[in-house]
């Protein structure tokens, strides 16, 4: 008899809870654009966390698109509660122009408030024609290199740089050098489109260019998508660490009273299940023990941006801003 | 067309010093029938043979799927708010433009083009420069908490904007062709101003007038550029069902987002079935107004 | 809206008297409309790049990158607008005049440019004129790079701007009564006299106006065009796409610049194109 009504009081105290506080809870996560595939199976997971632990029904949307362009929407008025972009300089722009944040955003979270990070490889057709193996092969003549523009893209400008840090750390290698360097390599650049998918889609459905550089996630997505008896992923010898980071954006988080779940939100990205479904995407997870037991995501000396750039302030204004260094490639008669 | 065809039914043909030499007509036919197939006919046809390359049941799915339909749901609309104020527009503008002289009328019609000539990148930034957060009202909005851009509002004004000249374009010089004495008549017998419009002039241009509508109705279905800088593509919310296939296209769902894209390439070609039938069934009555 | 108000007002003085009425809230309503939705809007769009004073704006403007852009832009345009005058006359003279079977399907056709969404546009365009493409294989045969060309910029610009010159003289054409060159043929005129003669001025405001449309149309597009543009600056780069990339950089007065630039000198071809269609219809 007790064990009845303790079952039933359980039961009416589960339907009340049920019926009390499951509500329907929305978030928008303004993201860049190859992060689909691994943000829909984040969403799932985590909704279903969530659901267990407070009874409430999330739906997260999404938005992707370049990820300056997303920045700019955010700024203009996009109601987005977190945002998970593709380099730094972009979120801070949200701090730093449209006042939606504080500044010291980047140490509310572990690593650089950045769950994973990734890299630049080569992406080339099957069986390497032009045998190339290292960011020097890219430059002999006749080579066709396809990549998107640093000015709309954010994976060109960790390509850029990862191209530029190879140039200026190799040995003998300077900052003059990798102008040069960089120089050449964009003369090599037959289309450059405005974002990482629109290249992807040149070199593997258009058939253009010999050399795709992309991002390490979108080389093995366009394997898994177009066929992998069609490119080989080539690992040069070294390249950059690339760190997308998350955030909470303060001021449109509180106005929706999403704080709580905003912020749960992304500290599930650094949860083990998280880090397995990034791994599984092709992103580098932070937990060691994962991205040990994901061989295929090699193991190469990656340069940061802090340690060569001096940061991505000023890396964005020395090399993309307007006027900066990539303008000057382009610049008639400054060949 | 449909009139000169009809009139070439119903007169028994004496019309030979009208006719265009055989030669000349196969030739310029011939080159019509290229052009059209080189630039319309197989984009089309690549559009269908995308969308229907792993059969027919795929591209279904595409289109009936939740995130599509709001699409499509986004996309009528705003087509179907943009449209009908457009419509009202064009016969205000085309009515005062064709009926009366005043100074400054040239300029007056080149304000109503100007839209056409504004990148639809620029039609869709004019919004955020005045919506936005940054922008001249978009603090007070959202402290009001009204939403214009990234969200409905935003996407029918840029539609509405970047439709705007295509049924006063369409009839301003028709209804000037047929100048005013019609209408003159009318009001001089004591027909009332309405009157004179329903009657005298919207038989007369009721054909223009369609064609201005399906234009218009195809353009703000089709627009992408403008729209795109104000929706904020939230996906299943945002998106209308052009940045539905661009977003469709970047997920590398390329069959699905040709199947969406025929999808818009049939509205087209529905709505131009419809105004061919009606061609057809009023045939008489077009080939009488065009008799006097 | 007052001074729609007043403009509404009918005074003689720079209107003549007309005997239909409804002239007061016809301009009216459309002197409203049009400044809500285009105007008031514009002005935002014209009044941001005076932030930089007028040095910056010209600064802005005469970098060789824009410029060329703007060239591109421009010239690109131009030759679409060409050859749709060219064609889309012949095109919509077929269709008015001509019975042949599949004629309804290809009228409908003409509207495709409107109907298609500018991206899918583009991306059936470069697929078809890529060098692995259907068009593309047999021009890179020939020795003719279209995708990712200024080639390819053409041939978008001309993609998109065809209806503009078919829709606006089928209506006209319609409705040419074909008594003249009736006349005209039974005075002695040749068939191709009597089309230069007769039919040709007549045609002329409405094809200036299609053409017009086609080319303003044209200049500010931007979906379509990326696609199979190859984007290169000072190469393959257009405008439009310049305003995107300072809209990037946060250089909104920088992009309202290109912007403005653009408005300007399509809105004098476009008033130019309109005093001389007014001034053919008044010798008519």
């Amino acid at each position: 008899m007790r064990t009845l009504s303790a079952c039933l009081l359980g039961a009416v105290a589960v339907l009340a809870a049920g019926v009390a506080s499951a509500a329907d809870v929305t978030l928008l996560n303004v993201s860049y654009d190859p992060t689909r595939e691994l943000y829909k199976a984040i969403n799932t997971a985590f909704s279903a966390q969530w659901k267990t632990k407070t009874g409430d029904n999330l739906t997260v949307n999404m938005s992707h698109g370049g990820s300056g362009k997303q920045a700019r929407a955010v700024i203009d008025g996009l109601d987005a509660d977190v945002v998970t972009l593709a380099l730094a300089y972009d979120i801070d722009s949200i701090a730093k122009i449209g006042h939606l944040m504080d500044a010291g955003w980047q140490k509310r979270l572990p690593d650089n408030s950045t769950p994973y990070t990734s890299t630049i490889v080569f992406l080339v057709r099957k069986g390497n024609p032009w045998k190339i193996h290292d960011w020097s092969d890219l430059i002999k003549p006749g080579i066709q290199i396809v990549v998107p523009n640093p000015k709309t893209s954010g994976g060109a400008r960790w390509a850029y740089l990862a191209a530029w840090a190879y140039a200026e750390k190799k040995p003998g290698g300077s900052a003059d050098k990798a102008k040069a360097y960089v120089a050449e390599l964009y003369k090599h650049v037959p289309v450059l489109d405005t974002g990482a998918r629109g290249s992807t889609t040149t070199f593997g459905e258009r058939g253009i260019g010999d050399v795709l550089i992309c991002w390490e996630n979108e080389a093995y997505l366009a394997l898994d998508e177009m066929g992998r008896d069609k490119f080989d992923i080539i690992y040069p010898t070294v390249s950059i660490l690339a760190e997308p980071p998350v955030a909470v954006v303060d001021k449109n988080a509180d106005k929706h009273k999403t704080r709580k779940v905003a912020e749960a939100y992304l500290q599930f990205l650094y949860s083990k299940e998280a880090q397995e479904i990034e791994a599984k995407n092709h992103y580098r997870p932070r937990d060691a023990q994962i991205l040990a037991s994901h061989p295929e995501l090699k193991k190469l000396p990656l340069y940061s941006v802090d340690e060569v750039f001096g940061g991505w302030q000023k890396a964005q204004a020395t090399h993309f801003a307007d006027g900066g260094v990539f303008d000057h490639i382009y610049k008639p008669g400054g060949k | 067309m449909t009139d000169a065809t009809m009139t070439e039914f119903a007169l028994p043909r004496p019309r030979a010093a009208t006719a265009d030499h055989p030669v000349a007509r196969a030739l310029l036919t011939a080159t019509a029938m290229f052009f059209i197939a080189l630039f319309l006919l197989l984009p089309l046809i690549t559009v269908f043979a995308q969308a229907l390359k792993n059969g027919v049941s795929t591209a279904l799915a595409a289109i009936v799927e939740p995130d599509a339909l709001s699409a499509v749901k986004m996309t009528l609309i705003a087509a179907g708010i943009a449209v009908p104020l457009n419509v009202v527009f064009g016969l205000a503008a085309s009515w005062a433009i064709s009926k009366f002289d005043f100074r400054g009328k040239s300029f007056l019609i080149t304000l109503i083009d100007l839209p056409f000539s504004v990148s639809p990148v620029i039609s869709g930034l004019v919004y955020v420069l005045l919506f936005g957060m940054m922008g001249w009202f978009g603090p007070w909005l959202r402290e009001h908490d009204i939403k214009i851009i990234f969200a409905i509002p935003g996407i029918v004004l840029a539609t509405m904007f970047v439709t705007f000249p295509f049924v006063a374009r369409e009839l301003i010089p028709l209804m000037s062709d047929q100048g005013r004495d019609e209408e003159e008549a009318a009001t001089s017998l004591g027909a009332s101003g309405l009157q004179t419009f329903r009657r005298v002039t919207l038989p007369n241009i009721k054909w223009g007038l369609l064609y201005g509508v399906l234009l218009c109705n195809a353009r703000a279905m089709g627009e992408f550029g403008a729209v795109s800088v104000v929706s904020g593509h939230i996906r299943g919310q945002t998106n209308t069902m052009p940045l539905h296939i661009e977003v469709l296209y970047n997920d590398y769902q390329f069959v699905a987002a040709f199947a969406v894209a025929s999808l818009l390439a049939l509205l087209a070609l529905v709505t131009l079935t419809v105004k061919t039938f009606l061609e057809w069934h009023y045939a008489d009555e077009i080939a009488a107004v065009h008799k006097h | 809206m007052s001074s729609a108000g007043a403009l509404a007002l009918p005074s003689t003085s720079w209107r003549t008297r007309s005997a239909l009425p409804g002239f007061g809230l016809s301009l009216g309503f459309t002197i409203f409309y049009l400044s809500t939705v285009v105007l008031i809007p514009l002005a935002a769009l014209i009044i941001r790049p005076w932030e930089l004073g007028l040095s910056g704006f010209v600064a802005e403007v005469t970098a060789p990158r824009v410029l060329a852009a703007l060239k591109l832009s421009f010239g690109a345009a131009a030759v679409g607008a060409v050859l749709n005058t060219v064609f889309g006359l012949i095109v919509a003279w077929v269709l008015v005049r001509y019975r042949f079977p599949g004629k309804r399907l290809v009228d409908a056709l003409v509207d495709l440019p409107f109907a298609l969404p500018t991206a899918v546009a583009g991306i059936a365009l470069s697929a078809l004129y890529a060098p692995n493409g259907w068009l593309g294989a047999p021009l890179m045969w020939l020795g003719v790079k279209a995708a990712y060309t200024p080639l390819g910029v053409v041939i978008a610009l001309t993609f998109i701007g065809l209806p503009f010159v078919v829709r606006t003289l089928q209506p006209v054409l319609n409705d040419l009564s074909r008594d003249h060159e009736e006349a005209a043929a039974t005075l002695g005129a040749s068939r191709l006299q009597t089309f230069r003669r007769v039919v040709f001025p007549a045609l002329l405001p409405a094809l200036i106006t299609g053409s017009a449309l086609a080319f303003a149309r044209a200049v500010g597009e931007y979906g379509s065009v990326i696609f199979i543009a190859g984007n290169l600056p000072l190469r393959s780069e257009i405008a439009p796409l310049l305003i995107i990339i300072k809209l990037e950089e946060f250089d909104y007065a920088g992009a309202a610049s290109v912007g403005v630039v653009m408005l300007g000198v399509s809105f004098l071809i476009l008033l130019i194109l309109n005093g001389l269609q007014a001034l053919m219809a008044k010798r008519r």
